[in-house]
């Protein structure tokens, strides 16, 4: 193989296995070991940086961190990975005075005007990395206040108002002009306005139906999940019947079933046409709908509604059983017997949520795919109009918060570029550093001791209480020592074993003392081969080899970085100071912190 | 700051036939400098350990003083272990040996406490022929006491200081082959392929078996000039063969071409095998591998590998017949046969 280029910083971006699969590349490390320090205004500011939204996220977020944090794949049993996304709450919760470290208005206007359609995290997030440059940015949306979906949809229970409202203004603080309840009906006329660019962050508003006999005579009892979510968020909606059927197997079914609990609903059921293991819904918020005593009925198709005399009896359904064909693909077999019978005094309809688009008319030379979705650009976010940007859900799709504020952070550098005259494919690049930890023969700048706890579980409040107050908070976060505690789990990913061939004198030392035999010295190989050559076969394909020059011996060093412990042990061993531990700091480069704001 | 070792070890370990894996041969997480060549033996004696299936608490290592003598605590924490008085390991050993045969025996020495201090114990350890596996990890200086010139330092070979040494260096292996051990082998810590098959085959082996391992002291003698750094000693190392060590009733894989190859079958029925075979060599033959040593001195060269064996080897027990049974489970009623059973060969002696 070749040398590794470490010069190259997305090498060792990737062996922060959290931060790479953070679509917003959160210094997830940096931040948990700052909660460690107690520096949680410091731990909070990295987060508000990258993300936005650090206490909404820290309650809600889809955490695609987790699944990819190195923690849960180092005893190859029931070792789980550090709370990340609970921990960024523990930043949020404890945090001194942080709006003074934000960009402070009013700023020197740059005399450009940008329209953002929608409020929800991907507009709010343009509107952040923009404002401080100077653009004037109008935000339109049809709802009453900012948050788009984050406020109509995830419900308070599992996110206060307060938090959003504290990390939404931080925002329209920055000098936002809103025009909230405005539905924008025609994109034509807002580009007829003098915006200089206009930002689609619209999200994916429209809740699929589901057409079954019965749906219109029950319509009086029968709610599309999401709408009936913004309706008891805006409060429209403050009762539902005492048995409630819930149908869908996703995180919007869940939030529905449990918001159900709380306005009324004794007898709360989801049904589910999949297995339950195929179910979308997150694990942990399976946990807490069977935790609030909502049984999840798995395997049933729903055939009908039953109305009796105009009034919703309740729903019937085939059972079914999943069939995988050679290639695993999923076909679902009635397993014959009667319909299931079902009583329901309402249905709420979770089966999904599509883009829709009916205010963007067709002639302005954005180009619509054959499921009637725009063409967008996958790095620039920009559109066939090259003053129409798209991101969040309302570009592909429904995804999640993170996803919509990393959208939004790209999307405000392309719009700044093409304000500038500049050309949008030439991105900024990632600000990175890289430090030595060394202070002494056994004592680094972090704590390199690996401890083994545990995971710890956030406690939760009460059950009585919660679901007698829809509004009541159901976790209570860590405490300030739990999170210590969590945070001493992380790996410290980002504290990088960096190697320097030509002061190598080959004594073994660190290949000796690796805990998880990570490193060896051999000949060169082909990857393929050098994988299977190495103390340890490297398996794990999705991690990387560290390969270093040829050494005198004519072989080289080869580090599987797949279960690396990040504890500097090799690098206490080495006599030399060929290893050494350096810290790598990686964040992308956002709108108001890139070239632009020096200029 | 790191005083211990991550409990958390390689997901995918194998398993050796006991169950193990290699971490339950580990010891305490050492103390010697970083990157001396004690630490890399140590390794490969846990790994050989593993390799060999060897249940921990049926083996004794013992050591003397020193840094290489320290080592013990670093590896197979799950056996027993002797610290002994300096240069006094081989009469411990003895005694351990004599008095519970079952054991595998593992002899950890310097070159200080073997060539010095303990020179008059390994001598009739070797012509005892006891049953045990002795390394030494040998540096050319007393590492443990900042580094003094030890006697196998060579003639000439310069220390950290600048000093010269004027005498001539003690031979080990030479002599180990000269007072009649049945396995002597050479090698270099930084070269674990080499190492760990003669560590196994040393440890089966039926009677005496001797290492002398060049293992550079990082601190001490590790220095332009020394003919015991890691540079000097990659520069001028030479192999007798390749060694493989074949335990018994397992299946040979590897097949070499003749001439180049040699298989040395134990008693046991395990195998040692050789190739690329130095010429003029021949491991079962006592005076061509003191030749091969003294050829390759005059080359400036260090002769690694296994120089030695003799597979029909005897140990102490069977030669002064001492019973089969280990002697200290032997009871007071078999050790003490009775005033009628003593009077019986007292007449007979009259
Ligand atoms: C029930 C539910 C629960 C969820 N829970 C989570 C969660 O826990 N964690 C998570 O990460 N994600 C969650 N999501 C997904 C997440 O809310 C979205 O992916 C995210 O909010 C998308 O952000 P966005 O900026 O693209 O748009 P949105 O947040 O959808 O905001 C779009 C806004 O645009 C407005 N709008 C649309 N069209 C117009 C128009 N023509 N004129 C004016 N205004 C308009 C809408 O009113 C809306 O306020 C959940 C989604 C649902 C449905
Ligand atoms: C009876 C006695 N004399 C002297 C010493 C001092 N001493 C300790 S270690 C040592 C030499 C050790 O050298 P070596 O066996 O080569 O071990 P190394 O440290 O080089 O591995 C000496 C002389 C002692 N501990 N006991
Ligand atoms: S151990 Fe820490 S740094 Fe490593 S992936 Fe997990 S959270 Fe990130
Ligand atoms: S930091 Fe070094 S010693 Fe520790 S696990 Fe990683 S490679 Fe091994
Ligand atoms: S002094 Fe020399 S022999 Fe002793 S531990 Fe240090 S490097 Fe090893
Ligand atoms: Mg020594």
């Amino acid at each position: 193989m070749k040398a590794t280029d470490i010069k190259d910083p997305e090498y060792f971006h990737k062996v922060v296995d959290c931060q790479h699969a953070c679509p917003a590349h959160t210094p997830v490390p940096e931040y948990i070991r700052l909660i460690a320090e107690e520096k949680y205004t410091e731990a909070y500011m990295i987060n508000w940086d990258s993300n936005v939204f650090p206490g909404v996220l820290g309650r809600t977020c889809d955490r695609p961190c987790e699944p990819a944090c190195r923690r849960g794949r180092i005893d190859g049993k029931d070792e789980e990975p550090v709370a990340i996304c609970r921990l960024k709450r523990v930043a949020a919760d404890n945090k001194g005075d942080v709006k003074s470290l934000m960009p402070i208005g009013p700023f020197k206007p740059n005399g450009k005007k940008i329209a953002l359609i929608g409020a929800g995290p991907a507009s709010l997030t343009v509107a952040r990395d923009l404002a401080p440059l100077g653009y004037e940015i109008h935000l339109y949306d049809e709802q009453k206040l900012g948050g788009g979906f984050m406020r109509s949809q995830i419900p308070s229970f599992r996110l206060p108002e307060t938090v959003l409202n504290e990390e939404v203004n931080y925002i329209l603080d920055l000098g936002i002009h809103t025009h909230f309840n405005h539905y924008v009906k025609s994109l034509k006329e807002t580009l007829s306005k003098d915006y200089d660019a206009v930002f689609v962050g619209s999200g994916a508003p429209k809740g699929r139906d589901l057409d079954i006999p019965g749906r219109k005579d029950g319509a009086a009892n029968i709610h599309i999940g999401i709408n009936w979510l913004a309706n008891v968020a805006f409060e429209h909606t403050a009762k539902v019947g005492k048995k409630v059927i819930v149908l869908g197997g996703g995180n919007t079914a869940m939030d529905c079933c449990r918001t159900a609990r709380r306005l009324g609903g004794d007898e709360v059921k989801v049904v589910v046409r999949s297995p339950f293991a195929e179910m979308k819904a997150s694990p942990w918020e399976k946990e807490d709908a069977a935790h609030e005593d909502i049984p999840i009925i798995d395997n049933h198709v729903p055939k009908s509604f039953v109305v009796e005399n105009g009034v919703l009896k309740g729903m019937t359904f085939e059972k079914v059983t999943a069939e995988y064909d050679k290639d695993g693909k999923r076909k679902l077999v009635p397993v014959g017997g009667p319909d299931v019978f079902i009583e329901a005094d309402d249905v709420l309809i979770a089966v999904g949520q599509e883009n829709s688009f009916p205010w963007i008319e067709r002639d302005l030379g954005i180009e619509f795919d054959k499921w009637d979705m725009p063409k967008v650009d996958e790095v620039t976010f920009a559109s066939t109009n090259s003053k129409v940007f798209f991101g969040g859900d309302s570009a592909w799709g429904p995804k999640n918060v993170i996803t919509a504020v990393a959208h939004g952070h790209q999307a405000a550098i392309s719009i700044d570029l093409m304000c500038r005259g500049e050309v949008l494919t030439v991105r900024p690049s990632p600000y990175v550093n890289l430090v030595s930890q060394k202070m002494g023969i056994h004592e680094w700048a972090y704590d390199s001791q690996v401890v083994t706890d545990k995971r710890y579980v956030v406690p939760q409040a009460e059950k009585k209480l919660t679901l007698s107050d829809r509004k009541k908070e159901v976790e209570l976060g860590f405490n300030g020592l739990t999170g210590f505690k969590e945070a001493e789990r992380c790996l410290n990913c980002d504290i990088q074993t960096v190697f320097t061939t030509d002061k190598c004198i080959e004594c073994d030392a660190c290949v000796d003392i690796c805990p998880t035999a990570c490193i060896s010295f051999t000949e060169n190989a082909d990857e393929s081969d050098l994988r299977s050559m190495l103390k340890m076969p490297a398996k794990n394909l999705t991690q990387d080899l560290y390969v270093s020059d040829i050494l005198p011996t004519k072989r080289v060093m080869v580090k599987d970085e797949n279960v690396c412990l990040h504890c500097g042990l090799c690098a206490e061993r080495c006599p030399t100071s060929a290893w050494d531990m350096q810290k790598f700091f990686y964040n992308v480069t956002k709108a108001h912190t890139g070239c632009a704001s020096h200029k | 700051m790191t005083y211990v070792r991550p409990k958390f070890r390689h997901p995918e370990l194998p398993k050796n036939k006991l169950g193990y894996t290699v971490d339950y041969y580990e010891g305490a997480l050492s103390t010697l400098c970083a990157g001396c060549g004690h630490d890399s033996i140590s390794a490969g004696i846990i790994q050989a350990a593993y390799e060999m299936n060897i249940e921990p608490h049926k083996l004794a290592k013992l050591s003397g003083i020193g840094c290489s003598s320290k080592t013990p605590a670093y590896f197979l924490s799950n056996s027993h272990g002797f610290n002994s008085v300096h240069g006094r390991m081989p009469s411990v050993a003895t005694g351990a040996n004599l008095a519970n045969r079952d054991l595998t025996y593992f002899g950890v020495s310097g070159d200080g406490d073997t060539a010095s201090i303990g020179m008059g114990q390994f001598v009739h350890v070797i012509r005892r022929a006891l049953n045990m596996t002795y390394i030494v990890m040998n540096n050319g200086c007393y590492g443990l006491t900042k580094g003094q010139d030890s006697a196998t330092a060579d003639q000439g070979s310069k220390n950290k200081s600048g000093n010269v040494n004027l005498f001539e260096s003690i031979d080990l292996a030479s002599l180990a082959i000269e007072l009649g051990a049945t396995f002597v082998a050479q090698s270099f810590s930084g070269d674990k392929t080499q190492l760990v098959p003669l560590i196994k085959a040393a440890m089966n082996h039926p009677g005496f078996a001797f290492i002398n391992v060049i293992s550079p002291c990082v601190t001490f003698n590790n220095n332009m000039g020394s003919t015991k750094s890691y540079d000097y000693v990659r520069e001028h190392v030479g192999a007798t063969a390749t060694v493989d060590f074949v335990p018994e009733m397992q299946e040979i894989i590897v097949e070499y071409g003749k001439g180049t190859h040699k298989n040395v079958t134990m008693h046991d029925g395990s195998v040692i095998q050789l190739h690329k075979l130095s010429e003029d060599w021949n491991p079962l033959d006592r005076q061509s591998a003191m030749n091969a040593v003294i050829n390759s001195k005059a080359k400036n060269e260090i002769l690694t590998g296994l120089l030695y064996v003799n597979p029909d080897a005897h140990d102490l027990h069977h030669m002064i017949k001492t019973s089969d049974k280990p002697l200290n489970t032997l009871t007071k009623e078999q050790l003490c046969p009775g005033s009628e059973m003593l009077s019986e060969i007292n007449a007979d002696l009259r």
